[in-house]
């Protein structure tokens, strides 16, 4: 943004200890017959931003809870650190409000425990009097076609795994000698993607991207990018900030078929703001699109109403060479149109295929319900369906979608109902439950030793001093064990 | 509590191309009126060149989830709605900011994101509106009825 302009810093404030809610008021008189071994104990399963944020409007809304929070990895804040891409920093700030959350008196973090397996949901249930489920959506849909698993096909989950060094994807070493890729999805996730694939070396070098990954970058001879979907040009699932990032990006030109804008200037008119000016975007860059289909530069384009039916392979079936996708047309219009096959297919050369059609949850633990169709907990805001004392929130709550400030506004309403509940005594907390000091020593027992906020500051510290050996604000650690090591250092 | 720091960007950016010159503090403080999501009205005082989102951490008004991206850009947790002649004082507005307005919940003809809006002595009296219901801000990216985000 060259306008930009930049602001002497001022710390913010606490979020936290702005004045408590009128409700929290009304049940002063609990505060002062609770004593720290009586109080209401809730926990939080995950530490992303709906753990976090659940975890905020609790402690601001009721004067005595104590909150702990278990995630599974060492490292809190979950897609902020393994999402969110490496030049977008900005979006990273709301970890200053997380941190702060974490070092609230009344609040805990417990990292490295994985619910389900080192504790059981119901083992928390008894040690708590109420359960949040906040663990996100941790595969990636699957495409279900012939080929999708050659080599050069890639989820973009491990591939975002992999430059944002998520442990279980720092192996993942995509091949990126071809030269045209191929995302399937036109979500946001897709244009990170994207842009990560073709960013100049220069603009990735001082961010918190793995070494390896960016080494792999700067080695790679990706050259096109096609984003497909299987929809139309008005039902893109992408933001406009993320396609005007990829039409300024350096060193890059569009690839954008005019064809496929056919009719739509005659709509613009009629579209709500947000939507007509994201079209007029891209119908700048379909003006953009050099004539003839010469590789001068790195370029990237859209195609629609396009569905993958295969992934071709090579002559000697060891890898992607292409992709065979099904031709739609829409049935309907607006953001409800739906594509329908007509049965026509067409071929496109490529080396690298991601899919990027969605992450999807899974159940955490036969004692939580699963609906299995929407791959959600089955909740009415945020009140898990026929089980008193839990509750869900974030992307486990309402599927794959929405951005932090999305997954904020819903965790602030799962926590609101919640405190209803202990206001209005659906939820009992006269009886005294006993919190994590059942649990740790049950973990402990279990040979699983918790990492506490302190000890991840001590792993913060060692990967900020690393990065600052290499110019980056910080050198992520890749492995748990190391992670581990560091953080009981 | 201190505010603990990171690594992570901390830069606010303001796009107001006559932001920065504002940014000399004066005695002369400007009254702002803030009305809440419950309707109440919270009426305070910042110094010009504070950014709306200054004078909500500064004041240390409770509005939930406000300025999550620290003035960045990057969120819309900080969209406020004026009034047609107070929206008309407030500057123009950037691509940049636009695109991120558009992704508020109860986008209106005058919305602004506050982190973007920069006292001046013109803004006397005036009153940002914290829109309602943004917990519907969930049912899509966009701000419509898409299926797909
Ligand atoms: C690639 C990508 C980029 C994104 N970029 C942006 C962006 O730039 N801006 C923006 O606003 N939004 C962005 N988003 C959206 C944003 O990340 C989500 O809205 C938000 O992270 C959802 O929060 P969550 O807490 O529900 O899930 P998550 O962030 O996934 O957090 C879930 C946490 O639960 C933990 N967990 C999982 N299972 C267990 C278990 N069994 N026991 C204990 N803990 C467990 C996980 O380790 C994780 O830490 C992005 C999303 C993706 C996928
Ligand atoms: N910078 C940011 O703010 C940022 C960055 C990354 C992610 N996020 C957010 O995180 C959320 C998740 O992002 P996402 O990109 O994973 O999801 P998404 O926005 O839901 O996009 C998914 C894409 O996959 C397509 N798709 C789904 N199923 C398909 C199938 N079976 N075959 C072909 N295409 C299919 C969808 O098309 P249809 O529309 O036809 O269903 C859509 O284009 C989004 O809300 C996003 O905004 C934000
Ligand atoms: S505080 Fe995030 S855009 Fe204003």
């Amino acid at each position: 943004m060259n306008t930009s302009r930049v602001f002497a810093f001022k710390p913010m404030k606490s979020l936290l200890t702005t004045k408590c809610s009128r409700a929290a008021i009304t049940s002063g008189l609990r505060r002062l017959a609770c004593t720290p071994s009586s109080c209401p104990r809730v926990c939080i399963v995950g530490g992303g931003p709906a753990g976090f944020y659940t975890a905020q409007h609790i402690l601001k809304a009721h004067p005595a809870i104590q909150v702990d929070i278990y995630e599974r990895l060492p490292i809190p804040y979950g897609l902020v650190r393994f999402g969110v891409a490496p030049d977008h920093p900005e979006v990273k700030n709301v970890i200053n409000t997380f941190t702060q959350t974490a070092q609230h008196e009344r609040c805990s973090y417990h990292g490295n425990v994985s619910v389900g397996k080192d504790v059981s949901v119901e083992e928390l249930r008894q040690a708590y009097h109420a359960v949040v489920l906040s663990y996100g959506a941790e595969v990636n849909r699957t495409l279900g076609v012939p080929g999708e698993n050659l080599a050069g096909v890639y989820s973009a989950k491990d591939f975002v795994g992999w430059y944002n060094g998520v442990p279980c994807n720092k192996d993942l070493k995509p091949d990126l000698s071809g030269e045209t890729a191929v995302i399937l999805g036109q979500g946001n996730v897709a244009l990170d993607v994207a842009r990560i694939l073709l960013s100049p070396h220069d603009i990735l070098t001082n961010t918190d991207i793995t070494q390896p990954s960016l080494e792999a970058l700067a080695n790679s001879r990706v050259r096109r990018v096609l984003i497909v979907g299987r929809r139309g040009p008005l039902q893109v699932a992408c933001t406009i900030k993320e396609i005007r990032e990829m039409v300024n990006l350096t060193g890059t030109r569009p690839d954008m078929l005019s064809a496929d804008f056919k009719g739509i200037a005659e709509v613009l008119k009629d579209l709500p703001r947000p939507r007509k000016r994201l079209t007029e975007l891209m119908m700048k860059a379909v003006q953009a699109t050099p004539a003839g289909d010469g590789l001068t530069s790195r370029q990237w384009g859209f195609r629609f109403l396009r569905s993958p039916v295969e992934v071709l392979p090579s002559p000697d079936l060891t890898r992607t060479a292409g992709i065979r996708l099904g031709v739609n047309r829409l049935e309907g219009s607006g953001d409800g149109a739906r594509a329908v096959p007509t049965g026509e297919t067409e071929d496109i050369e490529c080396e690298m295929v991601i899919s990027s059609i969605g992450y999807q949850s899974l159940p955490i633990d036969p004692a939580v319900p699963f609906d299995p169709r929407k791959a959600i907990i089955p909740n009415a805001m945020g009140r898990v369906l026929q089980a008193t004392g839990l509750y869900c929130s974030g992307w486990i709550k309402r599927g794959p979608t929405g951005v932090i400030g999305t997954t904020m506004n819903d965790s602030f309403d799962t926590a609101r109902a919640l405190i209803q509940d202990i206001e209005t005594g659906v939820l009992d907390i006269s009886t005294v439950k006993p919190g994590s000091q059942t649990v740790t020593p049950l973990l402990q027992k279990r040979g699983v030793n918790p990492v506490s906020f302190s000890d991840w500051e001590k792993i913060d510290v060692e990967e900020m001093k690393r990065g600052t050996v290499v110019g980056k604000p910080r050198e992520k650690l890749l492995d748990v064990t190391e992670m581990l090591k560091t953080a009981h250092s | 509590m201190a505010t603990p720091r990171s690594a992570y960007v901390l830069q606010k950016v303001c796009t107001w191309p006559y932001c920065n010159a504002m940014t000399v503090r004066s005695e002369n403080k400007i009254t702002i009126n803030f009305i809440n999501r419950d309707g109440e009205k919270l009426t305070v005082k910042g110094s010009p060149g504070d950014s709306l989102l200054d004078v909500v951490i500064d004041q240390n008004l409770d509005i939930d989830g406000f300025g999550a991206c620290e003035g960045t850009l990057a969120c819309s947790t900080c969209h406020l709605i004026f009034d047609e002649d107070v929206y008309k004082q407030l500057g123009p507005v950037t691509d940049e900011e636009m695109d991120m307005l558009d992704l508020a919940y109860g986008l209106s003809d005058t919305s602004r994101l506050g982190c973007q809006i920069c006292l001046t002595k013109s803004l006397e009296g005036m009153t940002a509106r914290v829109p309602e219901g943004v917990s519907d801000m969930r049912q899509s990216d966009l701000g419509t009825t898409s299926s797909s985000s």
